[in-house]
Parts: C-alpha cells; structure tokens; sequence
C-alpha cells in the first residue's frame, strides 16, 4: 500500500481526486437508479399522448428499449465525453441548458461565501475574546435564532422587510432574463445573498467561537502573553492560525451545503439557478437534467471537501510534515 | 552537599540586593475564596529557590505572580512583589509586557503545548527578541545560535526551521529553556519543566538550568511536587500546604531536619536509592481554597496534632536564622530523627518453583521498525519484576505484548503452561482474567459515564463470573481492599482525586482474581505523597494475595521499594537482568550506571551515593547528620 503515502501535498490531492472519481462514479449509478423511480419518462412526456405507436417511437429514440445496463453504460459514456444528453423537456442539450444556470448559482454562492466567512471569522473571534460579555451573549443569542430559522422564512422575512409597504427599497424577486448574466442586476442579488449569508453565518461563526476560546485557554497561547508578545501578535500569529482549521472543514459542508440547498432560496427568489432548474427538471420529469443536476451537486461536494482538506493541512504544519 | 556544587549563597539570601522580594502574597479567586495567602520570600542573584508542594497547593499560582500574571478566575489581592525596587503591582499592562520575556522569563510545564504547533521554532525563538525590541536581524540569529549551543541543541539554521512536533520532549524543554534566557532576565520561574521527561533527560535539562542561573547571576523560581529534583537543584527550598509556605530554609537543612510534619511526610515518601524502605504515603488529602479549616490546615493530617493546632493559624518558627516553619512544634520536630520513617521492605523471596511467566526471544515491531530485540525473562510465582528503561526503550511495548494490547511480536510468551496468542482478542477470556493491565493515566482509563462501582465490577460480568447484584457486592469488597471505603462505589471518576482514580483502577485488576498484574506506570501522573501510598498499597496487596507482577517505570528509587528482580531496557535490549538489590548496587553496564546516576533522588543530590558506590540494604546505616 505504499502508493498510499508519500509524494507531499501533490501526492495527497492526486490520491484524493481518483477517490473523488471513484465516488463520482457510485453516485452516477445510483443517480441512475433513483431516477428510473420517476417512472417511465416517455409515458412523462406524451401525457395524453401516449398511443402504443407514439410511445413505441419515443422509447426508442430515448433508447428506452434497452436494458437497463444498457442505458445506464450509454448514459455514463456520455458523461465522461462531458456529454449529460437531451433536455426531455426543452429539447436543448442539457449542457446548454444548465450552463448559465450553474453559473448564476456559482456567482450567488461565491459572493455568499465571501461575505460570510470573513464576518463569522470576525464575529466568532471577537466573541470568542470578550467571552460572556455584553457582545457575546447578544450574538450567541441572535445566532442561535438564525440558526433555527428555516431559510424559505429568512427569505420571506426579508422579502417582507425590505420589498413591501415596510421598506420598499430592494426587488422582492430576481429574475436575471435569459441571456444575461447576473451580476448585471446587483439589486436583485442583494436578498438572496443576505439569505444565504443569514443561513450560513451562525453555524461558522459558532465553530469558530469555540475553536477560538480553546486556542486562547492553550498553553501556548498563556506561553505568548508570558513572553512579553504584544496582544496583536498573539491574536494574530499564534491563536488565528490555530484556530482557523476547523473553520474550513465547517465552511466546506456548509458551502456545499449551499450548492444543493440554494433550491428553495432560489425558487422563492425566482432565481435562474440549478436550484430552480433541478425544480423544474423534477416537476417536468426531465430525467437528463435531474441526473446531470445529480451528480454536479455531488461533484460540488468532493471538491468543496478536498479544498477543505488542503486548506487545513497546508496551515497545519504536523500534517503538513507527514505527507 | 547540593552547596560544595554551588556558589556560597549564605551572603546572599540576607543581602541587601535580592533579586525578587514577595512579601505578604494573597491570591484569591475572584469571588473571594484566598488560593494563596501570606506568601514571602527573597530570591537572591544566582540562587535557585525550590517550591515544593502537592497539586492544589498553589505552587504554580505563586510562580506566576512574579510575573505579574494570574491565571482566568484568579487576582492578585494584596502583598508586593518586588523585582530588585520595581514594584511588579503597581504595573499597567504595557509595563507588564516589558518586563515579561525580559526582565523575568516562564518555563511551562508542558513543553509539547506550550510550544505553538503552527510555528516554527526559530520563528518562536525570534519573536521574543523581537518583541523586546531587538530587531536586527543579524544580531539576534547570531543571539539565538548562542541560546542553542547553551542549551545543547543543534544551532544550525536547518534545525531552526523544524516544528515543535519534530523534536523530542527533551528537545523541547530545551527550546523553551533557551527562550527563557534569550532576553538574559534576571528571574526564571520555572513551573515542572521536567515532568513527562525521562530521567536522563531530566538530568541534562535540571543541569542545564542549574548552569545557566549561575553563570548568568539569574534568580530563579523553580516549582515541583517532587523533593528529589528540588534536592537536585535548589539551594533554598519552599514548601507549600493549602496556600501557604509551611517550611522554608536551605535544602540540605529541610531534608535532613525538617520542622514540619509535612515535609517529613512528603521526605519519607520519597522513595530511596539506598533505602529498600517501605514508602509511606500520607493519608487523606489537601483541603480545597474553600474548605481550609481556620488553624494549621495540615492539623487533620498530622500525627502530632494537639487541639492548639486548630485554634489558630501557626506562625513562623525560626529554626536557625534562615529556616523557619509554621508549626507551633517546629522545634520538638526538628530534634526527631529523619530516618524514624518508612521501615526497611522485607520483599519475599520469590517462589522458583514454577514460573508464571515466561517470555522467550520476544521481538516486537511497529510497522517496519523492530522495537525490542529478543527479549527473555521470566516472573516467578509471588514476585515482582520491575522493568525500567527511559522512555522508547521499550517497557511498555513489552508489557503491552504481553497482556495482547501490542499486536505485531513474535517469539514466546507463555502464562504457566499455556502459550499466549498474539492478540488479546484471539485468548481465551481465561487467559485475559489472568493477566490484568493497570494503566498509567487514571484520568483516561476509567470510562467518565460509569460510576466506579461499574466499572469495577464490569471485568465479572463480562467474563460471566457474577450476576449484577453480586458483581456491585464484589465490587464494594475490592473498594475496601484499596482503602477506599464501599461507599465509592456510587461516585464517578470525575469526583475523584487523581490517586483515588488509581486505587479504583487497581480494584478493577483485582477483581477478577488475576495471576499477573501489569502495572504500567501507575504512579507517574500522581504526586510523590500519593505515588507512596499506592506504592505501598500495591506492595501489601502483592504480598497478602501473593500477585505476581510486572512493574514497569521510569523511576529507579521507586523499584527498589518494591521489586526483587528487575530487568533494564534500552534501545529494546535487555542491558542487565536479575536481583533488585544487587542491580542497584553493583550495576555492571555503563547504562545502569547513567540512569541510577541521572535519577534525581535525595542521594544523588546531596553525593551520598555516587553512581558506582555500594549502598547498602540497612537504612539505619545513613543516619542523617542534622
């Protein structure tokens, strides 16, 4: 097993990315199998439709007719020629279907995790340094409420509060119109941006508290003040560092959890994303786009963790020596 | 005497110009509970003043004072602490940080934490400079480089650039020694710096620290439960008890003709080089901050209490000009022959008979590495083998082999007649009864969910010896055994001292009537009283059950107080094997020689034993000469 091992942080990512493939590939086959339990999407399709001929034809040209391995060998040859077949629905390539939708949900997410991971950074150290005084008490607290707050509620609180007879400063929705991209409309971005950030905050924020509290009750951290070290540095050089590394494991599921989460967020926003686009795919029983949807989400998920990961190791220097 | 080695302090305790003067310390906690009351002493240029006490004493709150620090939940209340005329109190924090680092420097108990894992140890070293406003880049490499030579580390740049992680304890400790120096302060306070280190290290690091305070004239503070290191570096000795400084004078004067009955327990607790003595523990425990009764709080220990002790605080009793201690029998004390405690052991002969053990070409590996080399040796029925041997040297993956922790050996173990598989998991569940296995750290061998009662009576019924019911009898029964009462058996291990957690990981060994005991360490987390009374514990219950047992430690002194063969470790080699006694005595191999030297102990310290001399069995015959 010594492949397992050695090579440094090259070493490590090469190793990680052929297991992310190996997991890629489970989650294509069992992507494929959920989705035959949506039943038989010629049927879908025809609706009414369906006389014997029609639906004869139709199997056919969605090479139906096959076996199931068939279908499922057929599917994945696509997906490794970056091929994710033929929108049912719209009759696109899927590929030019999501492609824009992925990249209106990226811009939202990324802009999402820039502003929350710097302030749950900010938020969690400071409370961490003025434990049980006035700020952290107020901000556990209000964290703690944001936390319960299922996310389709912080929309429309916000929605409530700044789109109507309250406010009336922002968009209640975000339509981008096709063929456009979406930070052409940054007014439109701000609510759902502040509901991804609201939802994301208090749970980084949190970890980031407690890892801060049980850096600053280290014996390094006391040994730094004992040597005379300014209250900067040893915020800044001895317990930041320290305390980050849980960070980027929490901000990894939490970002991944935005990928696949942003669904509901972006259907109240009416927001042209794969979150509406996987609705959409769902209701129309558009089997190629559920699919596709499928395993990207899953995709998202093992490199947000592998990021994570490296993040972690590189500002640990007793894994960073091991590999 | 520790004095031949060391610059006449005499002069310099009652000079004009100590270095530190604490007068009248008081440290509470902050709802206003005193953890540390009355505290005063003078620290001279070059002088090490040892402060002794058990955990809880507030040895290390003290240590900390001087610079100006308390720890979270504690204050400074009352007193002055001078640091030549600079009144360390009167200080705001910008003062406070000039003078930490500088002027007085800390080295921490624990080396591997308070180094910072994430940075490296050139940059740890440079920063102290840097922050007392040496910033030449030059000048302080050049400054650092020094420090490692003086503390006999690597000075290459290469070495430098290495993480606390990739460097031994030892190395470690050394690190954080030189840091302590860097800035040449002119007070150390040195809280345990050598616990968790083996004894050779031990004796490099307390060398290193006695060198550096002389050459340099620093005064330093150096805080310990163990007497024997004390002996080994402090020419003036402290001892704490609930807070306060019960006895303080010269260090050859405190063990030899000590005026309290505490530092006479804590002496007679320390086990000997010479002695073979049975240890004494001391029973009971140190009240907590809240509960220290209005007298002598050592009063409900104490054997020579009389109702007078209870009334009211003792005060100071000057023995000669510079010892003194708080008991109002200090005198009566003094004139009390030290050697009156801890009478020789009288070990059993072992039975030859018919082994209980045999270990035959035992080789063991982790991973591609061998760690011990064809290792034989036998335990007779009713004996005790010790196995000694610095930390890696691999005592304790021999006993973990034997007991099946450690999976990857080969050669022969043998229980009696029966030959042992490699895994503890593949034995019979006879075979696991028979060997049990007593850890080093009461604090993570006992499960925190469990009550003690539980946990004890846990091995019968996983070995379908006894129903519930006679499981918590049996398990009250072993209580007693260990001298803890039945009552014991509700508590869990979190309302426990770290001592009582020992005592109820011994019952848990005995229940299921074992025919070997590996005792792993045992005593090495626990305080030197402590360590005596489970010393002493295990030695009446080996000779009362007739246990065999494996004793494995890192303490020399402590083997002879127990043990009648012993077997030495190094590198994974047995170096010498046989009779304890004559081990002891006579070691044949340079090794032996090292670690019976190195060992700090009240011999060593005070020259009565050089490495090669012959002690002798009969305590009687060192009578103490103060």
């Amino acid at each position: 097993m010594k492949w397992l091992r050695g090579g440094g942080i090259w070493g490590f990512i090469v190793r990680r990315l052929l297991l992310g493939i190996l997991v890629l590939f489970l989650v294509s086959v069992i992507v494929f199998a959920g989705t035959q339990a949506l039943g038989d999407p010629a049927r879908a399709i025809l609706g009414r439709d369906a006389t014997p001929d029609r639906l004869a034809a139709l199997q056919a040209q969605l090479h139906l007719d096959q076996n199931v391995v068939g279908q499922y060998v057929q599917w994945l040859s696509g997906l490794l020629h970056g091929s994710f077949g033929t929108s049912l629905a719209s009759q696109q390539p899927v590929s030019q279907l999501l492609g824009p939708r992925l990249v209106s949900s990226i811009v939202l997410v990324v802009i999402s995790a820039v502003i929350s991971i710097p302030l749950s950074i900010v938020i969690g150290s400071y409370a961490a340094l003025h434990r049980e005084k006035k700020f952290d008490t107020i901000v556990s607290n209000v964290m703690l409420g944001l936390a319960s707050m299922p996310e389709f509620v912080t929309a429309l609180l916000l929605v409530i509060l700044f789109s109507t007879n309250i406010f009336h400063a922002l968009p209640s929705i975000s339509p981008v119109p096709p063929g456009h991209r979406a930070w052409e409309y940054p007014d439109e971005l701000i609510l759902p941006v502040a509901t991804l950030v609201i939802a994301v905050t208090p749970y980084v924020s949190r970890i980031m508290r407690a890892s801060m509290i049980e850096v600053l009750e280290s014996d390094y951290v006391e040994m730094a003040r004992l040597k005379g070290l300014s209250e900067r540095t040893v915020l800044y050089r001895h317990a930041l560092p320290n305390a980050i590394g849980p960070v980027f494991q929490v901000t990894a599921i939490s970002l991944a959890y935005l990928a696949g989460g942003i669904v509901i967020i972006e259907y109240v926003f009416n927001y042209p994303g794969i979150g509406s686009a996987l609705v959409d795919a769902v209701t129309n029983h558009d089997i190629p786009v559920v699919q596709a949807l499928a395993v990207l989400i899953a995709g998202l998920y093992v490199v947000l963790n592998l990021l994570a990961d490296v993040a972690t190791i590189l500002v640990t220097p007793r894994l960073r020596t091991r590999l | 005497m520790t004095t031949d080695q060391l610059p006449d302090q005499q002069g310099l305790t009652t000079g004009p110009d100590p270095a530190v003067t604490v007068r009248d310390l008081q440290i509470s906690t902050t709802n206003g509970t005193p953890v540390v009351d009355g505290v005063s002493f003078e620290i001279a240029p070059g002088e090490v003043l040892g402060v002794v006490g058990e955990s809880g004493s507030g040895k290390t709150t003290v240590g900390l004072s001087l610079l100006g620090h308390a720890r979270r939940g504690l204050e400074i209340t009352g007193g002055t602490i001078l640091l030549g005329q600079e009144d360390i109190r009167a200080m705001d924090d910008a003062e406070l940080r000039r003078l930490r680092g500088s002027l007085v420097s800390y080295v921490p108990q624990d080396p591997a934490s308070s180094l910072n894992p994430a940075l490296r140890i050139g940059t740890q070293l440079r920063e102290v400079l840097e922050a007392h406003g040496s910033t030449d880049d030059e000048r302080n490499a050049a400054r650092i480089a020094e420090m490692m030579r003086e503390v006999a580390l690597d000075d290459d740049p290469a070495y430098l650039k290495r993480y606390p992680h990739q460097l031994s304890g030892g190395q470690q400790q050394r690190v954080g020694l030189a840091m302590a120096f860097a800035n040449r302060p002119r007070l150390i306070v040195l809280d345990e710096p050598t616990t968790g280190l083996d004894v050779t290290t031990q004796a490099t690091v307390l060398a290193t620290v006695r060198e550096l305070a002389q050459a340099h004239g620093v005064a330093a503070l150096y805080v310990t439960h163990d007497l024997a290191v004390v002996a080994a570096v402090a020419t003036r000795v402290a001892v704490m008890y609930a807070g306060r400084i019960v006895e303080l004078g010269p260090a050859d004067q405190l063990f030899e003709a000590s005026g309290h009955p505490y530092t006479r327990r804590l002496v007679g607790a320390i086990p000997r080089l010479t002695g073979g003595r049975s240890l004494i523990g001391i029973p009971g425990h140190a009240p907590s901050p809240a509960k220290r009764p209005h007298g002598c709080a050592f009063a409900p220990r104490c054997r020579l209490r009389i109702d007078e002790c209870e009334v009211a605080l003792p005060e100071p009793v000057q023995i000669s000009p510079d010892h003194s201690a708080r008991c109002i029998k200090a005198l009566e004390v003094v004139k009390v022959e030290q050697s009156g405690l801890g009478d020789p052991v009288d070990l059993p002969p072992s039975d030859t008979e018919a082994p209980v053990l045999s270990i035959e070409n035992l080789v063991a590996r982790y991973g591609e590495i061998e760690v011990l080399h064809s290792i034989n040796m036998t335990l007779e029925h009713r004996e005790c083998l010790a196995i000694v041997g610095e930390s890696g040297s691999g005592k304790t993956t021999t006993a973990r082999s034997i007991a099946g922790l450690h999976h990857d050996w080969s050669g022969s173990i043998r229980l009696g007649e029966t030959e042992l598989a490699q895994t503890a998991r593949s034995r019979s569940t006879d075979v696991r009864r028979q060997i049990q296995y007593i850890f080093q750290n009461p604090y993570g061998s006992l499960n925190p969910r469990k009550t003690v009662g539980e946990s004890i009576g846990q091995p019968l019924r996983v070995f379908g010896l006894a129903s519930r019911r006679e499981a918590d009898k049996r398990a009250g029964e072993m209580l007693e055994q260990v001298s803890l009462s039945a009552s014991y058996a509700r508590r869990y291990p979190d309302q426990l001292s770290g001592g009582e957690r020992q005592r109820v990981a011994i019952a848990r060994a005995l229940i299921s009537s074992p025919s070997v005991l590996i005792c792993d360490e045992v005593t090495s987390a626990l305080d030197v009283s402590v360590q005596a009374a489970i010393v002493e514990l295990l030695g009446t219950l080996q000779r009362e059950l007739g246990l065999s047992m494996v004793f494995v430690t890192h303490n020399l002194p402590l083997v002879r107080s127990i043990a009648q063969k012993v077997a030495v470790l190094a590198d994974g080699h047995i170096v010498e094997y046989g009779e304890t006694s004559g081990i002891l005595a006579r070691p044949q191999q340079e090794y032996t020689r090292h670690l019976i030297s190195d060992t700090p102990s009240l011999e060593t310290a005070t020259s009565e034993v050089q490495a090669t001399a012959q002690p002798t069995d009969r305590p009687t015959e060192r009578e103490p000469t103060g």
